[in-house]
């Protein structure tokens, strides 16, 4: 009974939290404040990176520092899965 | 293992689901899409084989080394790529305008030259077959552990 009321409690605390971080940039109008950066990205990334796909441009040419570390985390994962499961097996032949 | 009629039209369907991928992977630049989405596309694909087939039968052909130095060489691919152009920025694009993958298509709707894009395609590729070899060593060492079976080396 007392975990169930803790748990009521962090979950209230957490909904409180996301819908007062998300509702404020949801309740202002569309587009505002306005940005520079897309403009020039649409008007200007066909010409400098000869890319049709302008998400594409962005992911990897204007932002490939972001990519970079979004294969890093893949990377990162796919290792950590194949240790954790290798050293597991192996505990459990030596004990 | 399931039953002859799955297996068999698993066989079928692979052939069309490796083709998508490696169309939505080589067309990244040109198309919705690119490495990640099109790596996704072909790991479902290994993912349909490890049900139709057990994860033994498929370890047999999906060597972890062989999958290990796939995503190793793509990585390295990326970053080599990135770090070529570093005389400006690091990751320039530096292949615009040069004759591989070089020639600039029209501001705005144009029907699309694959000969374009720069350094995108080929990171396209290379991130194409990171997430090709991780994500099928990750699936397939996740099968090959819930059966009891161990990791080969």
């Amino acid at each position: 009974m007392k975990r169930q009321v803790t748990g009521l409690i962090v979950l209230l605390v957490v909904v409180a939290f996301l819908v007062l971080g998300v509702l404020p940039p949801i309740m202002r109008d569309f587009g505002y404040p306005p940005s520079d950066m897309d403009d020039y990205i649409i008007e200007n990334a066909q010409e400098e990176t000869g890319n049709n796909n302008v998400v594409t441009s962005v992911v990897f040419d204007y932002r490939m520092f972001d990519t970079l570390g979004e294969a890093t985390i893949l990377f990162t994962a796919v290792t950590g899965v194949l240790l954790l499961l290798r050293a597991s097996k192996r505990r459990e032949e030596s004990s | 293992m399931l039953t002859k009629i799955v297996r068999t039209v698993a066989n079928q369907l692979i052939v069309f689901i490796l083709i998508f991928g490696l169309y939505v992977i080589a067309h990244g630049h040109l198309t919705p899409g690119g490495g990640f989405q099109g790596g996704a596309v072909i790991v479902s694909g290994v993912a349909m084989l490890l049900v139709a087939f057990s994860s033994q039968e498929l370890k047999k052909s999906l060597r972890e080394r062989v999958l290990s130095i796939m995503e190793s060489s793509g990585a390295l691919i990326f970053i080599t790529l990135a770090f070529i152009g570093i005389g400006t920025v690091f990751a320039y694009n530096f292949l615009v305008g040069t004759p591989i993958f070089g020639r600039i298509p029209p501001t705005g709707p144009n029907p699309g030259d694959f000969w374009t894009g720069g350094v995108v395609p080929l990171m396209n590729l290379a991130v194409g077959l990171k997430v090709v070899a991780g994500l099928s060593a990750v699936v397939l060492a996740l099968a090959l552990f819930a059966g009891g079976e161990e990791v080969e080396e």
